[in-house]
């Protein structure tokens, strides 16, 4: 490692911020949505969450090792557009498919606890 | 490497590591079986980006590969999982 740095010219000192800042960010942002899954109460607010890093975290990484790769090669690195593409099409299918699977096992719940409370308790309880 | 950008990328890494700490938190506590789910593919998705990172740390450009495989393999999975919570069977 320390061979590799001593061929390697460094960044520039702006390109090295911008890119350390991008980076701050999408950490930042995994940490509010992971703090989010903690924390919220029902599991359709808890969906939410993780789509800020699906989002925003994934582009502003994505847009740092552009940046990173596209001044260190001397010429534009556009690989990781493919990662943002791969996940702008495949976390709303996700999404969409737990909130479904998570809507049809709550109806099911729902009617399996009306049958056994109907069924336990007669029809003269409150 | 400037010690500005090792040290973002080293809080960054932090960052993601505590992330994933509370999602596994999530994973192994969840009420229901679509908690789990919906914390492993966030799980996945931040193994991806800490990938991600480690190629700029590491100035690699084969870390972007295995972040592609990653994101492929995990939508996969996560897809297989709400289809099994779903059907109860993955291929019908």
């Amino acid at each position: 490692m320390s061979a590799a740095d001593l061929v390697i010219s460094p960044l520039p000192l702006w390109a090295e911020a911008l890119v350390g800042l991008l980076l701050l960010i999408s950490g930042l942002l995994a940490l509010i949505s992971a703090l989010g899954l903690h924390r919220l109460r029902s599991f359709f607010m808890r969906m939410h969450a993780p789509a800020i890093t699906a989002a925003l975290g994934v582009w502003a990484v994505a847009g740092a090792s552009i940046l990173y790769f596209s001044l260190r090669q001397g010429r534009l690195e556009l690989q990781s557009w493919l990662i943002i593409i791969l996940l702008a099409v495949t976390a709303p299918v996700t999404t969409v498919l737990l909130a479904r699977a998570a809507l049809f096992r709550q109806r099911t719940q729902e009617i399996a606890s009306r049958a056994s409370s109907k069924s336990s308790s007669g029809p003269g309880t409150i | 490497m400037s010690p500005l950008l090792s040290g973002a990328i080293i809080a960054t890494l932090a960052c993601y590591t505590l992330a994933m700490a509370l999602a596994g938190l999530r994973l192994l506590r969840g009420p229901s079986a679509q908690d789990r789910v919906l914390a492993l593919d966030f799980l996945y998705v931040l193994g991806m980006l800490l990938v991600l990172v480690l190629g700029i740390r590491y100035n690699s450009q084969m870390y972007f590969e295995v972040a592609l495989l990653i994101g492929l393999f995990g939508f996969l999975g996560s897809a297989a999982l709400a289809k099994f919570l779903l059907r109860g069977e993955v291929i019908e």
